[in-house]
Formats: structure tokens, sequence, C-alpha cells
């Protein structure tokens, strides 16, 4: 097991930069999620840490030892791709203790840690079947099983889950949870899934265009969105954002929002005359007679334990998560009444956070 | 009705076209196989029979070509033969029979081997740089992969043949003129073309994954080549190795040209049993029909990779 350090990492292909200048740690044991759209950068970062592609520049360190420019075979690291790669001409039982014979482990030995590695993965019954055969899940634990039977530094997977189906995907996350407590294994998983990212792992960092916008817990990446991007890409739906025009001041309490005062977190920044954007959470949305906060009810999705509801405001729509017992008429006037603690406000053309007291003990740059 | 016809016509077809479609396939492979059938029943038959017409379909089936083809004989008087001990083999009577004696074994087997060791040392050689080389081009960024694959196919865009005299002066300097690696190299050099291009797609066709995951497994790149990609990509390999096995095996203009003793091919040498002791069609039909046998055994054997070979890319994942 072993810490997983990334400093200035930078990728090309050609005149495209696909990661540009990425620093994080992940810690002994902890499990990180990349996250981002395809074509972030995410899966590189993951391809340099495992030695499959080279950095362009900057450094890896597994353990503390740089292995910036050591082969894939030298880094010790497992990795489960998206599409398993089980090798179809072996079974299952070879395929797992396949990395076993790399290293010269006796046979008995790779016999006994192959079907410890099983069992773990609740697989020992199907050890000598052909992996052509086998189902998604099944597949999805032989590849893991090729991963941990080697007991690595640290685990690398990307998109494991992304050809599962949605039921299916549940029970995985779980399973590849409740392996990490067990195993604390150093880990790196890559996903476009937000909820798969949220449920699973200790740290998140958000990708975009080959940036790392975020870093955090997931409680972080929710509650204090860094970036707009992030903001929008976190939450279902997403976070929603009041945009406006005005300059801010240090120990600004309240801003003004198509003239109607609203209340915000102590702002401990200056910031001249530009567009801004009052971001809010769908949940700390609620409807209140006494807001002059108003707009039109435009429609709503029933989700059983609370309804999504659109409202058309002066410049576009604004949805709130409330009640599902709530029924509305279409072109209802509403007022709504946002929850004080936990706005953010979004300087619109750097696309980041405006300092609050909120964000002040953390730290974002 | 026509209704449920379209829609059978797209699952399966109906019991009608089926039938259609075997009777046209049966007739095909009928009318392909006259000629083979007929060479081999010509082997079977006696001189007269090989040149009577109409042309015999029941005869009296002897094994006068093949003793024919095996040995050369030399014609004695009577007397001379009576005053043999009893014939030692079939052949021996059959050829005393025609007042003959034989003289001694004739070239074709050693003529066969020749083909054997060329045509199977090619198709070693050229699936195995093939196969090499293609995986290079389907995996590393080769400095002008695209002129150099062009300018690897451009050598079978012109006849083979066209090349044959500067190829003869050449190998009469190097003296591998009549020799066995002169014609396997030449062989392979035909044959490894054809082997970079089919066997890039099939390597193209197996993810890079297999490999990433046996390097990260602790392998090195040639150690997962062997392992992980060679045993993916052996439908590719067996179907490349026929077309292979089949150029080499059946190439006459070369062979007529660079070999005449030591290392002259089948081909080359069946023709020349016509002269030897008046025109001997059942020799000539049994040397061509033994000659077919080592490639029907090869495709037979490997007639499943062969079949996926040739659909190869017809039917996309």
């Amino acid at each position: 097991m072993a810490e997983i350090r990334i400093e200035n990492l930078r990728k090309e292909f050609g005149a495209f930069s696909a990661v540009e200048d990425s620093s994080f740690v992940v810690r002994d044991g902890e499990f990180l999620a990349l996250l981002g759209p395809s074509g972030c950068g995410k899966t590189t970062t993951l391809r340099m840490i495992a030695g499959l592609e080279l950095p362009t520049s900057g450094k890896i360190f597994l353990g503390g030892e740089d292995v910036t420019f050591n082969r894939a075979r030298e880094r010790d690291i497992a990795f489960v791709f998206q599409l398993f790669a089980l090798y179809p001409h072996m079974n299952v039982r070879k395929n797992i203790g396949f990395p076993l014979l790399a290293q010269g482990v006796a046979k008995s030995e790779i016999r006994s840690r192959v079907e410890e590695t099983a069992r773990l993965l609740q697989i020992d019954h199907i050890l000598d079947r052909s992996v052509s055969g086998l189902a998604g899940g099944d597949r999805q634990r032989v590849a893991l099983g090729r991963a941990i039977v080697r007991r690595p530094k640290c685990f690398l997977m990307d998109e494991p889950l992304g050809t599962l189906d949605a039921e299916f995907r549940d029970l995985m996350v779980r399973e590849l949870r409740e392996l990490h407590n067990r195993i604390r294994a150093t880990t790196v998983y890559v996903t476009h899934d937000q909820l798969e990212a949220m449920a699973m792992a200790d740290k998140i960092a958000v990708m975009n265009h080959g940036i790392i916008e975020q870093f955090g817990t997931p409680q972080e990446i929710y509650n204090r969105p860094a970036t707009m991007y992030v903001a929008d890409f976190i939450g279902s739906p997403p976070m929603n954002f009041l945009r406006f025009t005005s300059g801010l001041q240090k120990g600004r309490r309240s801003v003004s929002v198509d003239g109607v005062d609203i209340s915000v977190p102590e702002i401990q920044q200056d910031l001249e005359e530009g567009e801004l954007a009052l971001g809010v959470r769908p949940e700390d949305i609620r409807f209140s007679d006494a807001s002059s906060l108003r707009g039109a009810v435009y429609g709503s999705e029933y989700h059983g334990t609370n309804q999504i509801v659109a409202v058309e405001m002066a410049k576009g729509l604004v949805k709130a998560r409330v009640p599902a017992d709530h029924s509305f008429r279409i072109g209802e006037t509403v007022g709504l009444e946002l929850n004080y603690d936990k706005l953010a406000l979004f300087d619109c053309k750097s696309g980041r956070v405006v300092v609050s007291s909120r964000y002040a003990e953390h730290h974002y740059g | 009705m026509s209704s449920v016809n379209t829609a059978h016509s797209v699952v399966e077809p109906s019991r009608t076209s089926k039938r259609i479609a075997a009777t046209i396939v049966i007739a095909y492979a009928v009318i392909t196989m006259i000629p083979l059938v007929w060479i081999v029943l010509t082997s079977f038959k006696s001189p007269p029979d090989s040149i009577s017409y109409p042309p015999k379909i029941v005869f009296q089936p002897t094994l006068e070509g093949y003793c024919n083809l095996f040995t050369t004989r030399t014609r004695q008087t009577s007397e001379y033969i009576t005053s043999l001990g009893a014939p030692t083999s079939t052949c021996d009577e059959i050829t005393r029979s025609r007042n003959m004696v034989i003289a001694g074994p004739s070239n074709y087997w050693p003529r066969f081997q020749n083909s054997l060791v060329i045509a199977f040392g090619s198709t070693f050689l050229a699936v195995s740089l093939g196969t090499l080389a293609a995986y290079g081009f389907s995996r590393f960024k080769v400095p002008l992969a695209e002129d150099l694959l062009f300018f690897i196919l451009s050598t079978r865009m012109m006849p083979p043949i066209a090349v044959a005299i500067p190829i003869y002066l050449m190998y009469r300097e190097l003296g591998l003129s009549d020799t066995a690696l002169g014609m396997i190299l030449l062989y392979t050099a035909v044959n490894v073309s054809l082997a970079v291009w089919l066997l890039k797609g099939f390597i193209d066709e197996i993810p890079r994954e297999y490999e990433e995951a046996a390097m990260i497994d602790g392998y090195t790149r040639m150690q997962a080549f062997f392992k992980v990609v060679l045993p993916q990509a052996t439908t590719g390999i067996a179907a490349t190795a026929i077309f292979c096995l089949i150029f080499a095996w059946n190439e006459y203009a070369f062979a007529v040209l660079l070999t005449s003793g030591a290392a002259q091919t089948a081909p080359p040498f069946i023709p020349t049993i016509i002269g030897e002791g008046g025109q001997d069609w059942p020799a000539v039909a049994a040397g061509t029909t033994i000659f077919v046998v080592p490639i029907l055994v090869f495709t037979i054997l490997l007639r499943k990779q062969l079949l996926r070979g040739i659909t190869f890319g017809a039917v996309r994942k």
C-alpha cells in the first residue's frame, strides 16, 4: 500500500493538451475518484499513473519513489480496465493467477492465493469456467480478482462499471466499497458518473478539459463547489444560477438580483463590476408567498419522495426540489425563498466562486 | 402473407429460398470439382484408358500411373524379363507386363520434398515476419507508417514475373539459383506483404487492453505479445498461413526459371513427366493428385480458422 503523489503532470498529444498541470495526493488507503465528462483527461491521468502513457512533463511518486519513467511492470500497481481485458484464451483460474505467474510465484502458492481471492470475491465456484461465457458482473469480479491477487501498491480502475446495467451497477458499487473497506488499498477510480464517485470515494477530483477543477471530499465538492463547472456537473438537477450584474466589496452580506435583495454569507473579497451568478441547489429553495423573488411555475417532475418544480424567472428556469405533496398549477406565480446558509456567488467571467464566510476556512486555488 | 414473408426474410430465409441457394451452391461445387475428379480418375487409369474417347467413366483401376510416377523404367526383351526372378512388388509386376523393368526411382519424391520444404519454410518465415511487422504497425507510431504500408502493398501491384529477369541475374550472382534457401527467400518476399496486410487487420481488432493488462501484470511487451496477443491472433495467423502456403505451393513461373535440379519443386517437374516415355497422362495425373494432398490436409485442419479468416471484417462487434 502506498501514497500516490502527482506533481504538475501534463500530457500533450500533438497540439492537443489532454492533461494540464495536475497535482494531487492520494493518501495511503484512500479512494480517489477522478470524475469528469469524456475527454476531460481523467483516463489519460490514470494511464500515466499506471505507466501506460508517458507524461509530457511532471512527476509521479508511488510510495515516495519517483516512478515517472518506470515501466508499467516495474510499478507494482493493478489496473482494472473498462472492458475488463480478461484473457479470452484462459479460464478464470488462469486469468487471476496470471500476474503471480509473472512474479515467479510457486505453483502451489498461486493456487492457494487464487482460491483465497476467489473466495473473497465469491467467485470460487466458477474458477474453472472459461471467461468468455461469464456474465458482466462475474467478469467484473474476475478482473478485480486479477487485480487484488497480487496485493499491489495501489489499484487503478478505469470506469470498471461502465458496461454493467444499472441494477448491477448499484450492487457492484456497494461491493467495491466494501472491498475497499476490507483491504484498504490506495485506489484511483475513473468515472463519469457522479453518483458512483459520491457513493464510493473518500476524495473526488473533478476534471474538465484536462484541468482539475476541484479536489476534495464528496461533501466539499457538493456543498462548496469551487467553480461554476463543478456546481453544474455535480447534483441532479444541477445547481441553479441566478445571474445578475454587480460589483462586490468585502463585508457585503446581501446582493440584489433583479431588484430583490437576497442575504448571502459575508463576502470576503473585492470584485469589480461584472456578471455574477448566485448559485443555489434545488433543495435549498422553498416556496414562500412572503418572498419577493417571484416566478411562474413552468412544470414539475414527480419523483415519489419529492418533486422537481421548474419556475420561470426573468432570466431563465430555476429548479426547486420540494415535498411531493404540494400541487402546482402551471403558470401560477410563486415566491422563492433561498436557504441563506447554502448560497454561493460565482464570478461568471472566471467561473470561480467568490470567497465568502462559507468558503473562508477552505483553500481553493 | 407478404408481411410474414418480409419478417422471415430478415431473420430466417424461407424453405424455398434455402433450397434454391443450396442447389446453386451444390451445382457450383460440382462444377468446380469436375477437373479434380477427372485428375483423380485419370491417375488410376491405364495409359490407353486415359486417352480413349469418349472418356471412360467405368474402367479397370490400376496403379500404373503411380508406379510410373515414382520410377524410371527401361524397355527390355521378353527373354530378359522372364530370366529375372519373381516380381518383388505390384509395381514390378505392372512394369514387366509392359515389357519394361524398373531402373530406379524417379525424381518426383525429391521434387515433392523440395516443394514441402520451400512452401512450408517460406510460409513460416512470411507469417512470422508478417506477424511481428503487423504488430509493430498496429501498436507503435512507426515513422511514415502509411507510406511504408503502401510500399509493402505496392510490391504486389505488378505480376511477380515482371521482375523475374533481374531476380534471375541477382540469384546467379549470389549463388542462390537452384537452392532451397533462394526459393524460400523469394516466396517469403512475395508473401510477406500479403501477411503484413492481412495480419495487421487481425491485430488491429485485438484490443490493446490485453497487452496493457499483461504489462501491468508484470510481463515485458515481448512476453505480453507471445502470451496474450499471439493466442488471440491464431485465427488470423492460420488464415494468412493458408494463403501464403497456397501461393508458395502452386508457384510455377519462378520455379521454372530459377530451379532446374537440386531445388526444383513439384510444379515444374510434373510437366516433364510427359516427355520421358511418351505421353504418360496417368503418371501426370498421379503426380497432380499427390501434389494436391498436403494443401488439402492443411486446409481441412485449419478450415474453421480459414472460414473465420475469410469472413473476417464482414461482422463487426
